[in-house]
């Protein structure tokens, strides 16, 4: 009986920690990087009053928490570094040497392995962070930019806006298994929780390239058509997908809108007003609100996701490009 | 026997290499032409150390070799490998008879960097062949009207786009008093004359027109001093009509009043600048800059963006074939990413690729047109340059 009980609970607890990292900080913190201002501005989740803005290299772009939620990494391409950012006293910590001009980046599933796009060279790099050196250095099409491991570890998609290109990196073999034409200047993806679909959204295309993940071919397209705006103001860049799927969020550039989209049906349902090019979105973890970098009027929008209207706009430093939700 | 057993062996050897090419998929390769005359006259070694503004700051060609290297993955999966084989002529004569050789071989797409009567023989030389042609750097306007011809497609924006750009600028900040100072040669004559249709398209005023005339000789300073040059009258606004630069470059400051100078000086619209730092220009422009050691200017865009534009096509139709391309090019399908913005197409009645246009001085880019605010019924780009109720190409003949 007591075997059981202690058993029971400490099932529990183990459950429970797989759940939320041990370690985790879940200080509700917003981080938002901005790329002139070389600053991460960190914001209360609550009440969105500034904590503290963290002086990082020059031009911080991309941004990710470590999976134990103990750092924050932040891309700074004209420093040619990535920061870490120690959460617990939110200083940089340490500096990586990822190769010229990183933009953005993801980690693979166990957080060993980093991999950077570097805008300038079309390259992506290959970084072991336990021993902090680069392992590798793939040639992609030039602006590499949306990186993303899928969860599986053995994949790596990237974007070229120059090839207008998907390229699908071998992890295992550390090379280009296969190149997919999209639309014109891909920026990033979603890849949908099963892992089946893969979204790709085209600047200049106005719109998002969706690609079967097995067969890696183009499966269809969603197209954008906020009203009062012109084809050529249209250009999607950001997007976000709820955990469970069934919804994305799309942010269109030059449109100063965000679609949101029907995952399952491709269908946009409807369009957020929000600030001037939005590009980063980022969802709470309960996803009623959702984030929106303005990186032309400065602000960060804070939506909420049941009315679609935005309810509070932050200045958040010159040319706001991610932000992240510690929550 | 042994004849017999060489017969074999060597059809052997001879088929061997079809094999293995069967293989190995080798990709097809195009060629596309660039041609160039050695004597250029924009091209003198002075000017382009002036760096004026709005003016080649060297040859264009290495604009062509960056887009070049920009397309090998798209035209790959398509299969092909583009090749640029450029010809600098001595003199419009020998132009031709590369071009014409080059079209025997089988060359389909030919782009030209040279001045405008030169681009226009070639085109006269070409007439209806299946050969695309793409002038590169000729700003002449007479090119896009009565010189034009069916498969000659131009690439950099012409006078009329640029002081209808400019013109747009002037109406939006409401400076419209113009007095204008015209240069002696003919290119000068051209730039003011669209200039006039410009101010006249949009509201402008030009209070005086008035020749000027390089130089130190004091019988003619009516001609060659700023100061009396620009005084007597009262205005918003200097324009200077001077297409080689050497006296617009002198004029901000010495005017009479304290007016703005625009036109080949000052505010100076253009096709691209340096320090245009959107839709992935920074990128663009480090990536001329490391191979090219000086920053890009309009002259290169326009080689690298027509190349950009071949292998855009090759990607989309999977084809190298003449007939798909070209209709792909000059179709309303193609999306052409300029870096400026918006995305880029050629107009059907006079081959001109319509794109913004940007109001700049040496180190910024002020505005970029068509400004927000000037509309069209169809594309707000054909709010800059020439339209279709204006033109005066006739593509059937």
């Amino acid at each position: 009986m007591r075997n059981t009980l202690f058993f029971m609970v400490s099932m529990f607890v183990l459950l429970s920690g797989m759940v939320r990292p041990a370690l985790a900080k879940d200080t509700g913190y917003l981080f938002v990087s901005s790329e002139k201002d070389h600053t991460v501005t960190v914001l209360d989740g609550t009440t969105l009053q500034v904590v503290k803005a963290i002086r990082t290299g020059q031009r911080p772009r991309g941004m990710h928490f470590s999976p134990d939620r103990q750092w924050l990494y932040v891309a700074c391409g004209d420093s040619d570094r990535i920061d870490v950012i120690d959460l617990k006293t939110l200083e940089v910590i340490d500096q990586l040497d990822v190769g010229e001009d990183p933009e953005r980046f993801d980690l693979s599933p166990d957080g060993a392995v980093l991999y950077a796009s570097n805008e300038d060279d079309g390259l992506l790099t290959v970084f072991d962070l336990h021993n902090k050196s680069v392992k590798a250095e793939i040639e992609v099409g030039e602006e590499p930019e949306g990186v993303l491991a899928s969860p599986d570890g053995n994949t790596v998609y990237v974007t070229s806006e120059v090839a207008n290109m998907v390229h699908v990196v071998s992890v295992k073999n550390q090379d280009v298994s296969k190149n997919i034409l999209v639309g014109n200047r891909p920026r990033r993806f979603a890849l949908t929780p099963d892992g089946k679909e893969l979204w790709v959204t085209n600047e200049l295309k106005g719109s998002v390239t969706l690609i079967d993940t097995s067969s890696l071919q183009v499966s269809g397209e969603i197209r954008f058509t906020p009203r009062g705006f012109r084809a050529e103001d249209v250009t999607p860049v950001g997007l976000v997908m709820t955990q469970d799927g069934s919804k994305a969020y799309v942010t269109l550039g030059s449109a100063n809108h965000v679609a949101l989209v029907d995952v399952r049906k491709h269908q946009v349902m409807d369009y957020i007003l929000v600030g001037r090019r939005p590009w980063g979105a980022a969802l709470s973890r309960d996803e009623k609100t959702l984030y929106v970098t303005n990186g032309m009027s400065d602000d960060l929008s804070v939506v909420d996701t049941g009315s679609l209207k935005v309810t509070r706009s932050v200045p958040v430093g010159r040319v706001p490009y991610t932000v992240i939700v510690d929550d | 026997m042994l004849r017999l057993t060489t017969i074999v062996a060597l059809l052997w050897v001879s088929l061997w290499p079809q094999w293995v090419s069967a293989q190995v998929e080798k990709p097809s390769v195009m060629t596309v032409g660039y041609l160039e005359l050695a004597d250029d006259p924009r091209y003198i070694e002075e000017q382009m150390i002036a760096r004026f503004q709005a003016q080649p700051w060297g040859r264009p060609y290495g604009g062509a070799e960056v887009g070049l290297k920009e397309i090998r993955f798209s035209v790959s999966v398509a299969g092909v490998k583009v090749r640029l084989r450029r010809h600098t002529g001595k003199d419009v004569a020998k132009l031709g008879e590369t071009l014409k050789a080059w079209v025997e071989e089988g060359v389909r797409l030919v782009l030209i960097d040279a001045p405008g009567d030169a681009v226009r023989a070639l085109a006269d030389q070409v007439g209806n062949q299946d050969v695309l042609l793409f002038n590169l750097t000729s700003r002449d306007p007479k090119l896009r009207q009565e010189y034009c011809s069916p498969q000659l497609l131009h690439i950099i924006p012409d006078q009329t786009m640029l002081m209808d750009a400019l013109a747009q600028y002037l109406v939006s900040k409401k400076w419209r008093r113009i007095l204008a100072l015209k240069g002696p040669s003919a290119d000068d004559e051209s730039f003011h004359a669209a200039f006039a249709r410009s101010a006249k398209r949009y509201g402008l005023k030009i209070v005086d027109t008035r020749p000027f005339k390089l130089g130190r000789d004091p019988r003619q300073r009516g001609k060659n001093n700023i100061a009396l040059l620009t005084s007597g009258e009262d205005y918003d606004v200097v324009f200077v009509a001077d297409t080689r630069g050497e006296f617009a470059r002198s004029v901000p400051y010495q005017i009479q009043q304290p007016r703005p100078v625009v036109g080949s000086a000052g505010l100076v619209a253009d096709g691209w600048n340096w320090a245009w730092e959107r839709y992935g220009a920074p990128q663009l422009n480090n990536r001329f800059m490391r191979k090219n050691d000086r920053p890009m200017t309009d002259y290169d865009w326009a080689a690298w963006i027509a190349v950009k534009i071949i292998g855009e096509a090759i990607a989309r139709t999977g084809s190298n074939e003449f007939g798909a391309l070209s209709n792909y090019i000059r179709g309303d399908e193609i999306v052409i990413d300029g870096f400026k913005g918006f995305p880029l197409s050629f107009r059907p009645w006079n081959g001109q690729l319509r794109q913004p246009v940007f109001v700049t001085t040496t180190n910024w880019v002020v505005a970029r047109a068509p400004l927000e605010g000037f509309l069209h019924q169809s594309n707000n780009l054909d709010t800059i340059g020439l339209d279709a109720a204006e033109t005066r190409c006739d593509m059937k003949k």
